[in-house]
């Protein structure tokens, strides 16, 4: 790290980024070749996948370093706050589309479909297309049953559904209960909440799995199933996903905490992963409400 | 100063030798290096997708088809966008931020050095990615720069995955690039510099960057919505399992009107730097200039079915679009007023960078006047997928967005390199440009009228005349940036040692800079008066 007079901070050239893009590219190469069938997909992939992690733990470490080597003013931390916020935000974006998806076809498309949007336009749908197709929602039986294979249970809210929403709330309240620990100096405190955070993320992830386990063999729920099975797998999908990377980053998160890596005026690292699994959470609460309840 | 210490000065440490020299741009983390970067790749992407619109001209010459078969001209008119918006305007605009944003607002650097290396190098991977498609099986993407579902899902060819992750690396780019963005603007201003006092390219690149975190994620989401559609059985856009093809229009649109003031406000933030400049005056009306960017692009996000008219959305849909897109054009107008106005008993000059901003007043209000008759829904009924489309957005795009990046390469270019840019060449340049360009797109405002449909390779008859006008001008047009390009390198070494102040009426905190500026812009938070 180099830095100019002044107090400003400027890192020194790195290598990080460009072997980051060499990780890119094999992915969506590898991903796409995988999806075509060719042999040298699936390879391509992992072979990105371990360029990836090896990236992520290199470029971390280094800047994990600079921080604990006090190279970071005020200033840079600041950066680093609005960096993670306006990262987020864009995160929200990502799951706006597909939420926007969801109210679309349930407010606009399923009614059209059955002709009941009450436009003469729909009705004809209906009636030249496919007559036969009730427009209510989930939709049980998709209008092309021989492509769109349809489910026989939907999703019910008060299962597993609830039960994750108790175990996502609860490591809200741990994962807080951290923050205060590491702002009080209390260490022990720090590591047990947290390891109880850890704990409940995997445990969502296990029920989640669970959940598709059930919808796959005994709900006739697949992606397949029609725009219920779509919207339903693409939302929850997407959101384990992001539990998923949410918990990895607990647990790094964690191991720094057991080496003392945080105090009071030093907590970005660990202030950023909780924003993140706040966002997480309540990306849930939407979830719960809108594809299970509503 | 001897030649040696300027080097040392300027440049960044590095190992000697080629390796050092491919070290140094692979690894850099200085804006300045990163802004040339960007700025060097959009040079090259536009002569890629303008060759790929020389072959679009030079099918479209008489009609029948001669050269290309429809399928090759489908890919054509496909990529030429893709490129044109995310290979060309986006990474040029993003170029000029990363140049001229730490020097105007004083500060040392970007404030996400790293990220900001990732954000250029990805990249020319994506566009390898993209143009790679061209040579697999089935051709490359044929459905357009808009992707249209089913097009694009049912009806695509396989090399459409490969297109669907070059978006996202394409989107991941973006999201990374306008977030170091934002965080420079909103962190490393110099402490006296408050945000009103920001100078309007960086208010424009402040709000440009606003929309690219909001709408790039939802490229990203249809074009992943594409991909479970094409091979995971999601029925998004099927109507056969509950989805809807217009819900992919929706979605597009939804990123894509946004995405069209992308490429435009860094371009009104640049002209905004430069016609103060020779007229000598400060820039009329500054904050509602402020306030009219922040206008434009909230209602960015509430116009876009005004490019599906025609898909049979409802009438009370088509009034709300029609009336809010119309109300674009009253801050659009405020701008272009504030423009006039700064001129108005100002004591011009026309060097170049001038005369390539005066162009885009007129010709991008010719742009916006064809945008509000577009607005008119029950007249696109007419004009939906004409010529005219096209005459519309290419006044907008190229006199538009690609007129004002000339105009912010003339201006800064002395200011980046050190040396002027020879006045006669630009000169040429522009009146070339302005020519041809008029004469390629002109006529296509009477052919879109006259009903000839955008996207086809062949044409009747009666359409002969205006398509050989156009496409002599597009030949004329193409040629004539071989100039601009000449200029560029021959004045790189030849040109005349330019001064730190460079233009007499020149003003912000770039200017009291040395030309080149140092490494680091600024060492210190400089004093802003």
């Amino acid at each position: 790290m180099s830095s100019t007079a002044g107090g400003y901070y400027v890192p020194k050239p790195s290598h990080w980024p460009i072997m980051a893009c060499i990780a890119l590219i094999c992915l969506t190469t590898g991903a796409a070749n995988w999806i075509h069938g060719n042999t040298i997909g699936p390879y391509l992939f992992s072979f990105g996948f371990l360029v990836l992690i090896f990236m992520k733990l290199g470029w971390f470490r280094t800047v994990i370093n600079e921080g604990l080597n006090d190279t970071f003013n005020h200033q840079v931390e600041l950066s680093f706050r609005w960096g993670m916020g306006w990262f987020i935000f864009s995160e929200v974006c990502f799951f706006s589309a597909f939420f926007g998806a969801l109210f679309y076809t349930r407010a606009i498309v399923v009614p059209w479909l059955g002709g009941d949007y009450g436009t003469a336009a729909s009705l004809h749908t209906n009636l030249v297309l496919w007559p036969n197709f009730h427009g209510v929602w989930p939709v049980m039986n998709p209008p092309g049953k021989s492509v769109f294979h349809g489910l026989t249970e939907a999703m019910s809210a008060w299962g597993i559904a609830t039960i994750n929403t108790a175990v996502l709330l609860t490591s809200g309240l741990t994962i807080t209960w951290a923050h205060w620990a590491i702002v009080k100096s209390r260490r022990k405190q720090v590591v047990i909440s947290m390891l109880i955070t850890v704990a409940l993320g995997i445990a969502f992830l296990a029920l989640q799995s669970h959940e598709y386990w059930r919808a796959y063999n005994l709900q006739g729920l697949t992606l397949g199933s029609g725009i219920y099975g779509t919207t339903f797998f693409m939302l929850t999908g997407f959101h384990g996903l992001h539990v998923t990377i949410g918990t990895i980053m607990l647990i790094i998160i964690t191991i720094r905490c057991m080496k003392g890596h945080f105090d009071k005026d030093h907590l970005f690292g660990f202030e950023a992963v909780s924003w993140y699994w706040h966002f997480v959470d309540v990306v849930w609460l939407l979830l719960f409400i809108f594809v299970y309840w509503m | 100063m001897t030649e040696a210490v300027v080097h040392a000065h300027h440049g960044p440490d590095r190992r000697p030798g080629i390796i050092g020299w491919i070290a140094r741009w692979l690894f850099t983390t200085n804006h300045k290096d990163i802004g040339t970067l960007y700025l060097v790749m959009s040079c090259f992407m536009f002569f890629v997708a303008g060759a790929m619109a020389m072959v679009i001209r030079a099918e479209l010459w008489i009609p029948g088809l001669q050269i290309v078969n429809p399928h090759f001209f489908n890919q054509m008119t496909t990529l030429h966008g893709l490129i044109m918006v995310f290979g060309v305007i986006m990474p040029a605009t993003v170029g000029f931020a990363n140049w001229m944003v730490p020097m105007m607002i004083g500060a040392p650097d970007m404030a996400l050095p790293r990220l900001n290396n990732l954000s250029f190098w990805i990249l020319p991977f994506a566009f390898t990615l993209l143009t790679s498609t061209l040579f697999m099986k089935g051709g490359a993407p044929d459905f357009g720069w808009t992707f249209y579902a089913p097009l694009s899902s049912t009806y695509g060819p396989p090399s459409t995955d490969f297109f669907i992750f070059s978006v996202h690396m394409m989107g991941m780019s973006s999201i990374l690039g306008s977030l170091n963005i934002i965080v420079t603007i909103l962190n490393l201003r110099a402490p006296s510099m408050k945000m009103m006092k920001m100078p309007i390219f960086v208010w424009t690149w402040l709000i440009t960057a606003f929309l690219l975190l909001a709408v790039m994620p939802i490229l990203a989401g249809a074009v992943t919505m594409l991909l479970t559609d094409r091979h995971f059985g999601t029925s998004f856009f099927n109507a056969a399992g509950g989805g809807d093809p217009l819900l992919f229009q929706h979605i597009f649109w939804f990123f894509g009107h946004p995405e069209v003031y992308i490429l435009i406000l860094p371009a009104f933030g640049i002209v905004s730097e430069v016609v103060p400049t020779f007229s000598r005056k400060p820039l009329f009306g500054r904050n509602m200039m402020i306030y009219a960017t922040i206008c434009i692009a909230v209602l960015s996000f509430l116009v876009w079915a005004h490019h599906m008219f025609t898909t049979g959305i409802t009438l009370s849909a088509e009034l709300f679009f029609m009336y809010v897109t119309m109300l674009v054009a009253v801050p659009t107008g405020v701008k272009v007023f504030n423009w006039v106005s700064t001129m108005y008993k100002g004591s011009l000059t026309f060097e170049t960078p001038m005369l390539f901003a005066l162009a885009f007043i007129v010709l991008f209000t010719i742009g916006g006047f064809s945008g509000l008759m577009l607005a008119i829904a029950p007249a696109d009924f007419q004009y939906q997928d004409t010529y005219f489309v096209v005459a519309h957005f290419h006044y907008v795009l190229v006199s538009g967005s690609l007129f004002a990046l000339f105009t912010g390469v003339y201006y800064w270019y002395p200011k980046w390199t050190g040396r002027m840019y020879n006045e006669a060449l630009g000169k040429w340049h522009f009146w070339l440009s302005l020519i041809s360009m008029n004469v390629t797109f002109f006529p296509m405002h009477f052919l879109g009228l006259a009903g000839m449909p955008r996207r086809i390779p062949d044409y009747a008859l009666q359409f002969a005349d205006f398509n050989w006008i156009a496409s002599l001008g597009a030949f004329v047009f193409g040629i004539t940036q071989l100039i601009f390009v000449f200029n560029l390198i021959y004045s790189r070494y030849k040109g005349k040692q330019a001064t730190m102040e460079v233009w007499e009426g020149s003003h912000g905190l770039e200017w009291t800079l040395p030309s080149p500026p140092p490494y680091h812009s600024f060492e210190t938070p400089p004093e802003v008066k």
